[in-house]
Formats: structure tokens, sequence, C-alpha cells
């Protein structure tokens, strides 16, 4: 463990409400207060909020702003009308994935890009390497705090006005100036509000008065997991290209950007791998790193809380991709059954 | 809902944070509170096979909650003569009640005379503070 671990403006909340903080991309962060299953499924039935502050925010600003990012970033960006947010790649000369980001087109000249902790770095000297005259990309992650507000009851709770998924507007709550973005990595409505470092604590304590339950990491990912949103580190990350990762549907294959040849030929080829979701057949819970019999290996694997039963996502050879086919999953020496399914794994019955 | 911390005056204990309760030559086996909390709700118990022997102070099966997993250490030597099923089940069952219905293998002793080595309350309770 490093000797000093980064702090969000919430830590002090986080202890004071008995979460349990773990290390996590050089962030201490919380990864449950009263369990990862009630704050799951609080989630799910009603509204939860997470601090999400140790994500990073890049603003890139300028006339060529545009160029830049549209020749870095796999998704069109020409799609994206100011106000309105996509969710993207940044990509390497292989077409691997660098980061997975939302980009956030906050003027005509003007975008933001939220990026994971862990790549917050790697994001931002990679774009600053490429700048060009007229693009300035700044690294404003310390000035920010962000909290995801998630669950059906997440906006009606928050007073906000109905608005569609990927877009965003400025708000305040409280008194505090935010900027309310329909996203998240939840599968449930709600939404991202962006504000002050200074201000985070005065937000969070005006989301919790609204009687969002605080969730930690740990039902974050059980959440991401049960709707199939790929982790950057588990499930894609700079040796796993889009298509094979099923995200061709944020690469723009038509326009120029890093890495689109290799995206290219591996569409027209078929990939060799698929990443796939599969539920288990029999009691047991598969983990990152287990190997899938017949090739592959499951790269994010948990107890779904809504299904209670083991999920999991894994890279497996094309022919074995389809849904229903059957997996045998080594759980430390034990073959355990599996089944392809369709994603997302876990849907609201309406 | 999960239980408050307890460790009852007449277990015995085993330093891995496991608990036995002897009587004669059987004894019931679990997990202290410490460990249940330690890994937060178990959803799910990897048993042993009735039948099979467990040796003391050797994993004889798996309890996981959504983040972890952890090794069942066997604090005394034995055939397991039962597997409480309420807890492959239910595993949260541990989490609610570790010392009555969260119990996890019944066994008959292979030396009654191991016990001894197990620790008693104020001993375990000694140990968690030194942590």
């Amino acid at each position: 463990m490093p000797a000093t671990l980064l702090h969000t403006p919430l830590h002090d909340r986080h202890v004071e409400l008995g979460a349990r903080m773990v290390p996590f991309a050089g962030w201490e962060m919380p990864v449950q207060y009263e369990g990862v299953i009630p704050e799951h499924r609080a989630v799910r039935t009603d509204a939860g909020v997470f601090d999400v502050s140790h994500m990073g925010e890049l603003e890139v600003e300028g006339p060529r702003a545009h160029d830049l990012l549209q020749g870095t970033l796999s998704n069109d960006l020409d799609r994206l009308s100011v106000g309105e947010a996509q969710y993207t790649l940044l990509t390497n000369e292989e077409g691997g994935i660098i980061d997975d980001l939302i980009a956030y087109r906050v003027g005509e000249h003007s975008y933001l890009l939220v990026v994971n902790a862990s790549n917050r770095a790697n994001a931002y000297a990679w774009l600053k390497e490429r700048e060009l005259p007229g693009s300035d990309v700044r690294d404003v992650s310390d000035d920010c705090a962000l909290l995801a507000v998630q669950g059906p009851k997440a906006i009606e709770r928050l007073g906000l006005p109905p608005a569609r998924p990927f877009t965003f507007a400025e708000a305040s709550l409280d008194g505090v100036e935010v900027m309310v973005n329909r996203t998240g990595y939840t599968g449930e409505d709600g939404c991202e509000l962006l504000c002050m470092s200074e201000d985070a604590v005065r937000l969070w304590d005006a989301v919790l008065e609204r009687s969002a339950v605080p969730c930690g990491l740990g039902a974050r990912d059980t959440l991401r997991l049960e709707v199939c949103y790929p982790l950057h580190g588990n499930d894609i990350g700079p040796e796993t290209d889009a298509i094979s990762a099923g995200l061709g549907w944020a690469c723009a294959l038509d326009k120029e950007f890093e890495g689109v040849d290799v995206l290219r030929r591996v569409k027209a080829e078929g990939p060799e791998h698929r990443l796939v979701a599969f539920v288990m057949e029999e009691r047991a819970i598969p983990r990152q790193g287990m190997p899938i019999d017949g090739g592959g290996e499951v790269t994010s694997g948990s107890h779904s809380p809504m299904l209670e039963l083991g999920i999991g996502m894994g890279y497996v050879p094309t022919a074995r991709a389809k849904a229903e086919t059957e997996l045998t999953i080594d759980v430390r020496g034990r073959p355990r059954r599996a089944r392809v399914v369709k994603k997302p794994i876990y849907k609201r019955e309406d | 809902m999960a239980a408050a911390e307890s460790y009852p005056d007449d277990l015995k204990y085993h330093a891995e944070h496991d608990w036995a309760r002897v009587d004669g030559d059987e004894a019931v086996v679990g997990i202290t509170w410490f460990a249940a909390d330690a890994l937060g709700e178990l959803v799910h118990f990897e048993a042993p096979e009735v039948g099979s022997t467990v040796t003391k102070d050797q994993s004889y099966g798996e309890v996981e909650s959504v983040k972890a997993v952890s090794d069942v250490i066997a604090p005394l030597s034995g055939e397991v003569l039962e597997v409480n099923r309420r807890v492959v089940d239910a595993p949260e069952t541990v989490n609610e009640d570790p010392y009555g219905d969260g119990w996890l293998l019944r066994i008959r002793l292979a030396d009654s005379g191991e016990a001894d080595a197990l620790l008693d309350v104020g001993a375990y309770r000694e140990l968690l503070a030194s942590q």
C-alpha cells in the first residue's frame, strides 16, 4: 500500500458514517457503509449516493478541441450538441483501450472528459502530447467533486426536472451550484452531480437530507456488473479492443482516430474472442482471473444481489460466445457450470 | 440483520476466528462474529462432504461475501457428520446468528484432547484486542 492515499473532500463524512475504507487507485475510498447488499438494493429500488470524486476531470478547450478529440476518441463527436454527453473510448495505436470515459460538450469549443481515477494521469498525458495549436488540455480533477445519485427515485428526491439520458444542465441544490449529468454506472435512472471541491460537503449533506442511501464502491461494482458495464482494468484495457469487448457501438469506424485500422480489421474478420456475460448454474461465485474451460478467463465476477447467484463477464472464443452456451469455470480447482446470457444480466421487470 | 458483537463463554475458540462447541465426542463448529463481520454479508459457503475428515488448523471450506473469499479453518480434527444446509441455502444466517443457527459443521472428534489447546473466551478476546 502506498504510504499516503489521497482523500476526497468527503473523507471525514465517510468515516463519520462508519464506512469501511479501502485503497482504490491511489485513493482511500468507502467500499461499504451498512453493507454491499442493502446498498445495492437501495439503488435498484429507491435512491443511493456514491462519492466518486476520485474520478478525473479533464477540460479540453479551444477552436481545435474538437479536432483533437475527434482524432483520439472512438465515438463520433459530431453527434454531440452543447448540453449532451456520450460514452467513448480513448484508444491507442493498436486499438487498445487507454480509458473509457464520458465526454460532455459544455460549449461550442469546450469539452469535459470524466475519466477513471486509475487512468487519469495516462489519459491526460496522452491528450497533452497530442495537443494541437488551438486546443488546450487541462486536468481540473483537484478542483472538482463528483457525486453519483442513482436509483428510480433519485431524480424525484433531488427535485430535478425530467431530462433525457446523456444530457446535462446547470442547477442549484441548497445553494450549491452543480452540473447535473444524466449519466451513471448502475443501469438505473439518476444523475451525476459535479461541483467545486469546496462545495462537496454541502452537496453531500443536501443529497443525504433527501434520503439517498450512502453507497460504497462495493455496490457500485455489483450494480455495474449486473448491467454489464465494463470496468477498465478488469474487462477492458490497453490490450483489449473495443470490438471484442462488445463496444463497437461506441466506435465510429467511418472516421479516423488512433487505432481505427485495427478495429476495422477486427470487425471485418470477426474477433477471435468476445466478452460475454454469464450466470452460474451451480452455487459458486466467479472471480476475476478464473480460467474458463475451452479458453478464456473471467474478467469480472461476483454475486448478484438481485438474482442471488454468481454472475460474471469474461472473454471466450467466439464459437462459445452465443447465448445459452454452457461454460465451465475453474473455481479454485473446482469445475462449476455457467451459462452465457444476453447482456445485460439483470433487467428490471417493468 | 447482522448480530451484535458477542463471544459466548461456553465456546472454545481458534485463533483463526473459529469456534467449537464440544459435546462428548462430537463438536459443532463455526466462525466467530469477528470473522463474519470482517467479511460482510456471506453469500456462499463451500462446504465439505459429509463423511470427509477435517484436520485441526487446516482449511475445510470457504466462505464468501460479495467482495471476499476466506478459507474456513478447522478448530478441531474429525469426521464431518452434518453440514448446516440452512447456511448453504442462506449463508447470511452466519451474520445473523453466528453461534446459533449459523453453525457450519457437526463433527465426530478424532482426538478429544485437541480441544485443550483451544482458547477460552478470555484468551480469544485478548487476541482480538491485540489485532
